[in-house]
């Protein structure tokens, strides 16, 4: 167990030296990982598929080709044999995809997505799929049709969103690694609220091809894990020039690693964005925010304010742009090609009432929410005062955001205005859960890279605060650099990594509450047996 | 802008082919309002001399080579359709003819 825990809570690079020089085999980590999801997922829940057997089996054939040695042990990539958790909005042979949704529960897809694909070619073992606010779309986890993931700091508390499976997974040291989507801060929003790493690339960094489209122009793979490091190993496994996707950037991609191992930021300019932060943001989190400042200057940056005054229109412009996009992408779902089919009650069976029977079954009340407003957006008399404005308002976010790398190598915010909230608290309030991508938004509108790190806990709740830096589109490795260097000092501050102050999740606490969700339960017991 | 009312969205759904009861309809009319509400302030934001940005990063002729690519079986194309009939999806009825 001790082993074990050490292993779990080991991070990727640190594993993938250890299975190099053969201390460990991928099947003792791969297995290590397993069970702890088989520990503690049922209250967490982070994951809605466990893919047992063909973890275990790569992990086997890595520890097999490693043990043979030769050409095919030098040539194994770095992270072979280290697991990695893929966010359900991500198609996979082998394993069912469901986006979260009702609509597609127990499809399989023919084909893996191009991330998937370069996770196999670099053997990693793939542990499982994890839970999402359905489609995407949401801040919180809790448009799941499969029930929220709970937060590991805080079992009652969301776990961000959408990609809250993916977050909490990391953050129960459940994975060392997983994959996420980001199209208004759904990789970056949860890394924040759990304490972990989180990177949306430039757009067209990684290729979108096999994740299960939202909003095409602002939609992003990329990395989630608990070190700087550790997001720049996995975004170089994934990231690249694709032609399966048309919007795939044409570029080399940079050196990420070195830039996460360059270790200074001395006179690089960091520019504060005046209008993100102050009034509504919690007072814990402007503080970690200045204290991270404070840290940056201290290594030799120069802090300078930068402003964005545009931003102020990028949440409104975000919401008429997205759902306008999901609206036109989810037509989809028409019960003919995949997924659920539900006939009328009643009445004749065509297709045009087949088709709203089943939309009406199949999907929960926010996808419902943002089809209509996308479809209000599109129509005739308001596509120019509404889809058009807003496209209108990106092209000043962009100008925004030149002015502001004219003056700045990058830019720093806190990526979410408050930690997280409780369950339930905003469920009922679509505007309060919109208001959390705040300052995650700008980015996916002018397609720039963004990473999201711990930045400390918050003095009211003790809860983590993230803290985002922005780079100018295709400088993505600056992010690393500069994440890295922050991350470092960081930790020397508190001695050690911000996950080792949350609850283990296994030890009986009179704090942490009981099993009472039947169903979760049962998603470990058909998938998690693993001894 | 105007705002939106229950027979908007009644007739948004019908767009949207997503049947709606009467109370789901009450309660998406008020949400949107408000939504819709809280986002008029785009069209406020840009003259017209400020260009639309479709695409954050714009790419041009993108193209590939006029090869057949992968293609998947029709057993593939249809292992998740709800109903298939004679290597086919099989469609509900297009007209009423009742």
């Amino acid at each position: 167990m001790t082993e074990n825990n050490e292993l779990i809570r080991s991070s990727a690079a640190t594993l993938a030296g250890k299975l190099a020089a053969r201390e460990v085999s991928a099947v003792e980590v791969t297995q290590a990982h397993l069970d702890r999801i088989a520990a503690v997922d049922g209250r967490v829940h982070a994951f809605l598929h466990v893919n047992t057997d063909e973890a275990l089996a790569v992990a086997a054939e890595v520890d097999a080709i490693r043990a043979a040695g030769g050409a095919a042990a030098q040539e194994l990539h770095a992270l072979a044999g280290v697991p990695i958790a893929v966010k359900d909005l991500i198609v996979t042979v082998g394993q069912p995809t469901t986006a979260g949704s009702k609509i597609l529960e127990g499809w399989h897809s023919p084909y893996d997505a191009t991330v998937v694909k370069r996770l196999r070619a670099a053997k990693m073992p793939i542990l499982g799929k994890t839970n999402l606010d359905e489609f995407a779309m949401g801040s919180s986890t809790e448009h799941s049709a499969f029930g929220p993931t709970h937060n590991p700091w805080d079992l009652d508390r969301i776990p961000g969103g959408s990609g809250g499976g993916s977050a909490a997974a990391v953050a129960a040291f459940e994975a060392p690694l997983a994959l996420g989507t980001d199209t208004g801060g759904s990789i970056r929003q949860p890394g924040a609220v759990t304490g972990t790493v989180g990177v949306k690339p430039t757009y067209g960094g990684v290729s979108r091809y096999g994740a299960i489209a939202m909003a095409s122009s602002l939609d992003q793979i990329g990395p989630v894990s608990r070190t700087v490091l550790d997001s720049a190993l996995l975004h170089q496994v994934i990231g690249g020039h694709d032609p399966h996707d048309s919007t795939s950037l044409p570029d080399p991609l940079e050196d990420l690693v070195a830039a996460a191992s360059i270790g200074n930021v001395r006179g690089m300019k960091i520019g504060i964005i005046k209008e993100l932060h102050g009034e509504g943001y919690q007072t814990g989190v402007e503080n970690r925010f200045n204290e991270s400042l404070e840290l940056l200057k201290g290594a030799g940056a120069e802090i300078v304010e930068v402003s964005c005054p545009n931003f102020k229109y990028a949440l409104g412009a975000y919401y008429l742009i997205m759902p306008s996009e999901a609206s036109s992408n989810l037509a989809k779902f028409d019960g003919v090609r995949y997924g659920l089919r539900v006939l009328p009650e009643d009445g004749p069976m065509t297709i045009e009432r087949v088709m709203g029977a089943t939309r009406a079954a199949g999907f929960g009340d926010e996808v419902k929410r943002r089809i209509i407003l996308g479809t209000y957006a599109l129509s005739a008399g308001y596509y120019d005062a509404y889809y058009g404005s807003a496209q209108k308002v990106r092209t000043l976010i962009q100008r925004d955001f030149d002015a502001a790398f004219a003056k700045a190598d990058v830019l720093i915010s806190p990526t979410a205005p408050t930690t997280a909230f409780k369950l339930g608290e905003k469920l009922n309030d679509p505007l309060a859960m919109y208001l959390n991508d705040v300052a995650t938004i700008p980015a996916n509108m002018a397609g720039v890279p963004g990473l999201s790190l711990p930045g400390g806990l918050a003095d009211e709740d003790g809860l983590p605060v993230g803290v985002q830096l922005l780079a100018p589109a295709r400088q993505d490795a600056r992010l690393y650099r500069v994440g890295a260097v922050l991350e470092s000092l960081l930790e020397a501050q508190w001695g050690g990594p911000l996950l080792d102050k949350a609850p283990s999740l296994t030890d009986p606490s009179p704090a942490a509450p009981a099993l009472t969700d039947p169903a979760l339960n049962d998603t470990v017991a058909s998938h998690g047996g693993s001894h | 802008m105007a705002a939106i009312n229950r027979d908007d969205v009644a007739h948004l759904a019908r767009l949207a082919h997503i049947e709606m009861s009467a109370e789901e309809l009450d309660r998406m009319a008020g949400e949107l309002a408000v939504i819709v509400d809280s986002v008029k302030s785009v069209s406020e934001a840009a003259g017209d001399d400020v260009p639309a940005t479709s695409h954050p990063i714009p790419l041009t002729n993108v193209f590939r080579e006029d090869v057949v690519g992968h293609t998947f079986t029709a057993e593939q194309a249809l292992s998740g359709a709800p109903d298939a009939y004679e290597g086919r999806f099989k469609v509900p009825a297009i007209l009423d003819e009742g």
